[in-house]
């Protein structure tokens, strides 16, 4: 067991809702009251993507705030991890069929973890974010390591390619 | 023992040993805080050694730069907060000591003044009133410390025999309210707060990632023991009761944090320079008289 404490210790997270129906962003912050207490596990709900690990978005994604999305993910440093809380970031559930829905939020930034559930329970969202930080500390690892691999040359874990999205 | 570079090169003061245990000291007692913090609001609250998770988990992040200088102002709140407890604990220059502690808020000021960011501009602005408005009660402190042990040395009150509090009790009453500004605790945490996110995002810090996040961090921790440390001072002719003191204060801190709602910066001014400040003149005039 390594003397430095794992990132996954202290997962700070930011929440950006996606054209959600607010229903999943209640239930987070049901997380964060006193009987699921989020804290507990070292999360805190930071507001600035540049302090965050983790990302979790809600609703379905659009043409409109893709690029808003991919933004709040551009300013995060990395190591950094992705959640979806509920369907309709997962695939863009009952809106999938609508005319401006992309659908997933995975057309636009990788996913790690999905938090399917329509809303999820906050004990899902928990286990969700805690499973995320854990990819967390392997990323850190394996960015070293390629680091190491290509003698000094940062290169980010592969991430899928972002779907093009035409704008409106 | 007036001038500062003899001391400093004499061995037999523990510097390197300041350095090392102030952050542990300060991360332990932030440690502590968010857990009874957790406990008054009947949460379970983060591991007590969570502030040492976080520290090295920012240190482990990429880093973001947005600005080449905005690194250097951190660099600069670090070294001026290490320099100030270090002039602290040596017992050297009261006043030398203000303007050092000062140089270090400022920089950070500066440091959230050098980027575009709206935010980070307002928590600088706030960070400014506030400075405006505990300054003045810590200068107050100094001359009152002058007027009970004679000198401006910082190490006079550790050889007085008699507790400071006896002769300086509205001042310290003046300190807990700055201690309270300090500490960023409510009602007071304007500038930068992590439970201000509809308001001010994260004010001052909120362009700075990474390991230059831990950088302010660290700081902070620094900022903690020098805290803690001034209010020792108070008992200094016995440091058990000192350490009463101090504990005391924390757990007084940790109750009016859980207690109070944030208010805003013009109250704090106000209330800075009506409530604390008359208290704080009260003692020293009447020290004087």
């Amino acid at each position: 067991m390594s003397p430095i404490p794992k990132l996954s210790k202290s997962p700070w997270v930011v929440h950006f809702n996606c054209n959600s129906c607010n229903g999943c962003d209640i239930e987070f912050l049901a997380c964060l009251t006193p009987i699921y207490d989020l804290e507990r596990f070292g999360i805190l709900h930071v507001g600035n993507p540049k302090h965050a690990d983790v990302l979790v978005v809600t609703g379905s994604v659009n043409h409109r705030n893709a690029r808003v999305l991919r933004n709040v993910y551009d300013q995060m440093p990395d190591p950094r991890v992705v959640v979806a809380f509920g369907v309709c970031s997962s695939t863009g559930g009952i809106f999938a069929d609508g005319y401006n829905v992309l659908g997933g939020i995975d057309k636009v930034i990788p996913v790690d973890v999905f938090v399917p559930g329509c809303p999820p329970r906050p004990e899902a969202m928990i286990d969700g974010i805690v499973q995320a930080a854990v990819i967390l500390e392997s990323r850190r690892t394996a960015a070293i390591t390629s680091v190491s691999a290509s003698q000094g040359c940062i290169t980010r874990i592969p991430a899928p390619p972002p779907v093009a999205v035409e704008s409106v | 023992m007036t001038s500062l570079i003899p001391d400093l090169l004499n061995p037999s003061f523990p510097i390197l040993a300041i350095i090392l245990l102030a952050p542990l000291f300060g991360a332990l007692i932030a440690g502590l805080d968010r857990r009874i913090t957790a406990r008054m609001q009947g949460r379970i609250g983060p591991p007590i050694l969570q502030p040492f998770y976080d520290v090295i988990k920012l240190l482990r992040k990429d880093p973001i730069v947005v600005n080449r200088i905005q690194v250097v102002y951190a660099f600069l709140h670090l070294a001026f907060m290490v320099l100030a407890l270090l002039l602290l604990v040596l017992g050297q220059d009261s006043l030398m000591f203000l303007f050092i502690f000062a140089f270090s808020t400022l920089s950070l000021v500066l440091g959230g003044m050098c980027v575009r960011s709206p935010y980070s501009r307002i928590g600088s602005q706030r960070e400014i009133i506030l400075m405006v408005a505990y300054e003045p009660i810590l200068i107050l402190l100094m001359i009152g410390m002058y007027l009970a042990n004679g000198n401006f040395l910082l190490a006079s009150p550790l050889s007085a025999n008699h507790p400071m509090l006896q002769t300086l009790p509205l001042l310290f009453i003046a300190l807990l309210v700055v201690i309270a500004i300090k500490l960023q605790k409510s009602p007071f945490d304007i500038a930068t707060s992590h439970h201000a996110h509809q308001e001010i995002i994260k004010g001052l810090t909120i362009e700075y990632s990474g390991p230059y996040l831990a950088i302010i961090e660290i700081a902070h921790l620094y900022e903690i023991a020098l805290l803690f440390y001034l209010v020792m001072l108070f008992w200094a002719s016995n440091l058990i009761l000192g350490g009463l003191l101090a504990l005391a204060v924390f757990f007084l801190m940790t109750v009016v944090d859980n207690a109070f709602a944030r208010l805003t910066t013009i109250w704090t001014f106000r209330f800075m320079w009506t409530g604390a400040l008359v208290l704080a003149l009260t003692n020293v005039l009447w020290l004087y008289l």
